[in-house]
């Protein structure tokens, strides 16, 4: 069955109110069970052993005495995780990211594996592992790698992108280049020319949960595998690969997950725990310590960027040209890429052009982080148009407004934009309350703005009722900080009962068919739109059960407000049925009464916020305290409020610690030195004021209600936000994030050194 | 398990007996031994608050003390914060303001503004704010997670007027 997913606005009864979501009991007792909360009869202890040195050949690896000491079940290293890739390249750089091949390509990379009776004799075993290493030159930054005298990480490693095709071998994997226009002509026609060059530092995803997982192979091929993560069907069909399992016999459980934001979306350790219990005939459990998530698992890639940006007096950007380096770690992404689509998408700007540098280094490999690759991008732009606004003598805001991106305008990737909010987001920034509030001495006040596509993808959803009208929701997305609340609340609305009436559930990988992973925002979008379209089918099987049960042609049922409706003259004395009454009598009317739905959900809404933010920069420390902070986001339509600004405030809380303060500190060894929570900081409870939020809902026309995706857009504007709020204070502009203490006050220092 | 020595402690108001290793963390113990998986480890290191539980009313990670030292002592985690399958006020407001997201930070965060709203029972923003600084959430921004502590110390306030 085939359903219509265009926008119809309606009066919701459930969609918009906050209800307390399902789960949220069983986290707040302790009950709810995460990544490392199950055991399994006869469960093993796996643990990892990771490569020391940034670049290495792996001459020898001797396990002989490991696997002698008692307790000990099972040592693996990368030649029980033969390549069965077939030629996929993408494949083969997980596989080699799970488990060294030969060559070690980051300080933690893993090189083999324990799986021992207890913690431990898994310890010592790791202990007792022998790896002979041949240092090899390294590099760990991009402007570097990119040099032509660089270590280079991958000899079969060509530069994609490039005429013609270069003949050797570099760190660069692609060039990307987008945009429209005529920029010569554009800078031609500017009144100033503005030109800027940024960098930004590598911050890690920071979820609390590390990874962690529980994996069962069995000799017959069967397999299980509980784990934390943002896809378990993806998981699903890469470790299937990986381990040359069939798909349907292994079966994966998402656990509650705790906080991914990208950073759960790749798999790491999971091959290696299911390799160690195919070798050890036993569970292992594999959880990393949080020196290892630093090490070896997310993070984000740190840039360089420049900027080139020329407008007339009147505020209109005539061109823009950005040239920005992105390092994907050990392994090539499309980071950069992401970058181009991203950096100007809030804007028309006639003339505008992209280059991107995809780069590799000697870092762990870059996984997706919120909005991936887009703030970035956006500490550079948003921080270049304040530089022109002050040139021109324009506010900020009215030179954004005079540029904004709107329905029709052409993405510098080349779509036209269907409706959009970020026009509505700078004007309610405008009028916000906020713009008026008093600064005081050393503060400071800032404003920028964000995109994220937001994506659709595939998705199923079974919605079955029970005999006494409760309903349970079967859906694939994993639910990363609510969504079970909002399905629930969507499916409710749509059958006409109460919120209360129906279990949210996250199904296994053996209950449902395939979903993509939970990313790009696409959790309510999609698994909301297949939602609405089963509880549709689900409405014309209780139409059918009620013609039945009344004897009248289905033609003359009708659905509202949770009841069968007899209509037409020869039927309207009918009492209505309600969905309890038809679900009651089911079993004698046709069995079991559900609704299914699969579909590749299109025409995800692009999302735009813009921010405020007020900072006071300690001109002693150089320390920067956020003072206030505003959220504006469209959010198409908001299903759960209080999650939706949740979103905001999380997303804003992160992109502020990557403004002052987080980033990846690596020595000239090579190695990491800020591998935990102490040294890497995130922002605590002390550090942050609250953080208002303003829901907007243009909504969009490609989903029943009208949803967009609300997860990532607010990481993007805060780089900027803080930058121009510190630039205000201050008189100062930074260029390098975090803009932590040291980097603000030798800037301070710098401009009374004149 | 090499070293093993027998603890004796109470637990959320009971008494449980279990050997661990002489190195072991409570964390470990609690989660592994007692089977009290609510006490979270997001560091192992005493950086992020997960593990956060009172050690005779003085809040701890429980990752920076060994599984002996609970000999003869009371242990309280988020599995003794409801009482007679009555909600603490804390868990039912953070229920009510969306105070969780993930959750994983969520047992931490119970138990040390349990024992904050204990010491102080009508602290400002900004004395919950820094009570509640060792405990780390990634997904919130804190800003709910304080609107429910300061809704839940009103509420607690009232009640012991009455």
């Amino acid at each position: 069955m085939t359903h219509d997913n265009s926008y119809v606005e309606k009066d919701y009864k459930v969609v918009g109110s906050r209800v307390k979501r399902p789960d949220g009991v069983d986290k707040v007792t302790g009950k709810a069970r995460y990544g490392a909360d199950v055991s399994a009869p006869g469960g093993l202890v796996g643990r990892v052993l990771r490569s020391p040195h940034p670049h290495a050949q792996i001459l020898k690896i001797n396990t002989a005495k490991a696997e002698k000491l008692p307790g000990v079940k099972a040592i693996i290293t990368s030649a029980d995780l033969p390549d069965l890739t077939d030629g996929d390249q993408g494949m083969a750089h997980i596989l080699e990211n799970c488990m060294a091949r030969g060559r070690a390509l980051y300080d933690g990379h893993a090189v083999a594996a324990v799986a021992a009776v207890d913690e431990q004799t898994a310890a010592k075993a790791l202990k007792l592992i022998d790896v002979k290493y041949k240092k090899l030159p390294h590099v760990t930054d991009v402007d570097e790698a990119m040099q032509p005298d660089a270590p280079v990480l991958h000899e079969n490693m060509f530069t994609r992108g490039v005429e013609p095709a270069p003949t050797k071998p570099s760190n660069i994997s692609a060039r990307t280049q987008m945009g429209y226009g005529d920029v010569d002509a554009g800078f031609a026609e500017a009144d100033v020319i503005v030109e800027r060059s940024y960098k930004t530092e590598q911050t890690h995803q920071g979820y609390i949960e590390p990874h962690a997982c529980l994996a069962s192979v069995n000799p017959d091929g069967t397999a299980e595998l509980w784990v934390t993560t943002q896809g378990h069907f993806t998981f699903r069909n890469v470790c299937s690969k990986l381990l040359g399992l069939e798909i349907a016999k292994l079966k994966v459980t998402s656990s509650e997950i705790g906080g991914g934001f990208g950073g759960k979306t790749h798999v790491w350790a999971e091959p290696v725990a299911l390799a160690l219990s195919r070798k050890a005939n036993r569970p292992v459990k594999l959880v990393m310590s949080r020196d290892e998530v630093f090490r070896a698992s997310g993070p984000t890639s740190s840039t360089s960027i420049d900027i080139k940006m020329g407008a007339r007096k009147d505020g209109t950007i005539t061109a823009a040209v950005a040239e920005m380096r992105y390092q994907g770690g050990a392994f090539p992404g499309t980071w950069a890429m992401l970058g181009c689509m991203t950096a100007f998408a809030c804007y028309s700007i006639k003339n505008n052009r992209s280059i991107g540098w995809d780069v590799v280094v000697n870092r762990p490999k870059v996984a997706a982080y919120r909005a991936p690759s887009a703030p970035m991008a956006a500490f550079a732009v948003e921080s270049t148009i304040d530089v022109i606004a002050k040139e021109i003598g324009m506010s900020a805001i009215d030179v954004r407004l005079k540029n904004v991106a709107r329905e029709g305008t052409q993405a510098p990737y080349g779509p036209t934009y269907g409706p959009i909010g970020i026009e509505n987001t700078l004007e309610a920034v405008k009028s916000h309350p906020h713009m008026r509030a008093k600064l005081k001495k050393n503060q400071g006040r800032g404003v920028a703005c964000g995109f994220w596509f937001n994506i659709g993808g595939q998705t199923c959803v079974d919605l079955n009722i029970g005999i006494d009208g409760t309903v349970n929701l079967n859906v694939g997305t994993v639910d990363v900080g609510g969504a079970r609340s909002s399905m629930a609340m969507i499916a409710a609305e749509e059958l006409g009962i109460a919120y209360d009436d129906v279990k949210a559930n996250i199904g296994d990988t053996a209950s449902l068919g395939h979903n993509d992973t939970t990313e790009g925002s696409r959790g309510t979008f999609s698994s909301g739109m297949a939602t609405i379209f089963a509880a549709r089918d689900a409405i014309g099987v209780l139409k059918q059960r009620a013609a039945t049960m009344w004897g009248i042609p289905l033609d003359d049922v009708e659905w509202q407000g949770g009841e069968a409706i007899a209509t037409g003259d020869m039927h309207s004395n009918l009492p209505a049925l309600t969905l309890k009454e038809i679900a009651a009598k089911s079993g004698r009317t046709g069995g079991p009464i559900a609704g299914h739905n699969e579909v590749v959900a299109d025409g995800a809404g692009m999302g735009f916020a813009s921010h405020i933010c007020d900072v006071e920069v300690d001109p002693e420390t150089g320390r920067s305290q956020i003072v206030r902070y505003t959220v504006v986001q469209d959010a198409g339509k908001a299903i759960h409020p209080d999650y939706v600004e949740g979103q905001f405030q999380g997303a804003a809380a992160q992109g502020i610690g990557w403004a002052l303060n987080e980033e990846y500190i690596y020595g000239d060894d090579g190695r990491l030195q800020n591998a935990g929570f102490l040294d890497y900081r995130i922002p605590v409870c002390s550090d942050m004021p609250f953080i208002d939020t303003k829901i907007l809902e243009v909504p969009n026309p490609n989903h029943p209600y009208g949803i967009r995706g609300v997860g990532e857009t607010s990481i993007v504007p805060p780089l900027g936000a803080v930058g121009n709020a510190i630039a205000d204070a201050t008189g100062v502009r930074m260029t390098h994030a975090p803009m932590s203490p040291p980097r603000v006050l030798s800037a301070l220092d710098a401009r009374d050194a004149g | 398990m090499s070293n093993a020595t027998l603890v004796s402690t109470v637990v959320n108001g009971d008494a449980v007996q279990f050997a661990c290793p002489t190195d072991e963390s409570l964390m470990t113990a609690l989660r592994d031994r007692v089977g009290l998986t609510g006490v979270k480890e997001g560091c192992g290191t005493g950086d992020c608050g997960a593990c956060s539980v009172t050690l005779d009313d003085q809040l701890v990670c429980s990752c920076l003390v060994l599984g002996v030292e609970a000999e003869g002592r009371n242990v309280g985690t988020v599995e003794g914060l409801a009482q007679d399958g009555q909600l603490h006020p804390l868990q039912e407001k953070f229920i009510e303001h969306a105070a969780l997201q993930c959750g994983i930070c969520t047992p931490g965060f119970l138990v040390a503004a349990k024992a904050l709203l204990e010491r102080n029972p009508n602290p400002d923003e900004t004395e919950i704010r820094y009570a509640l600084a060792g405990n780390l959430c990634r997904c919130t921004g804190y800003d709910k997670i304080v609107r429910a502590v300061q809704a839940a110390a009103k509420d607690m306030r009232k009640a012991k007027r009455r």
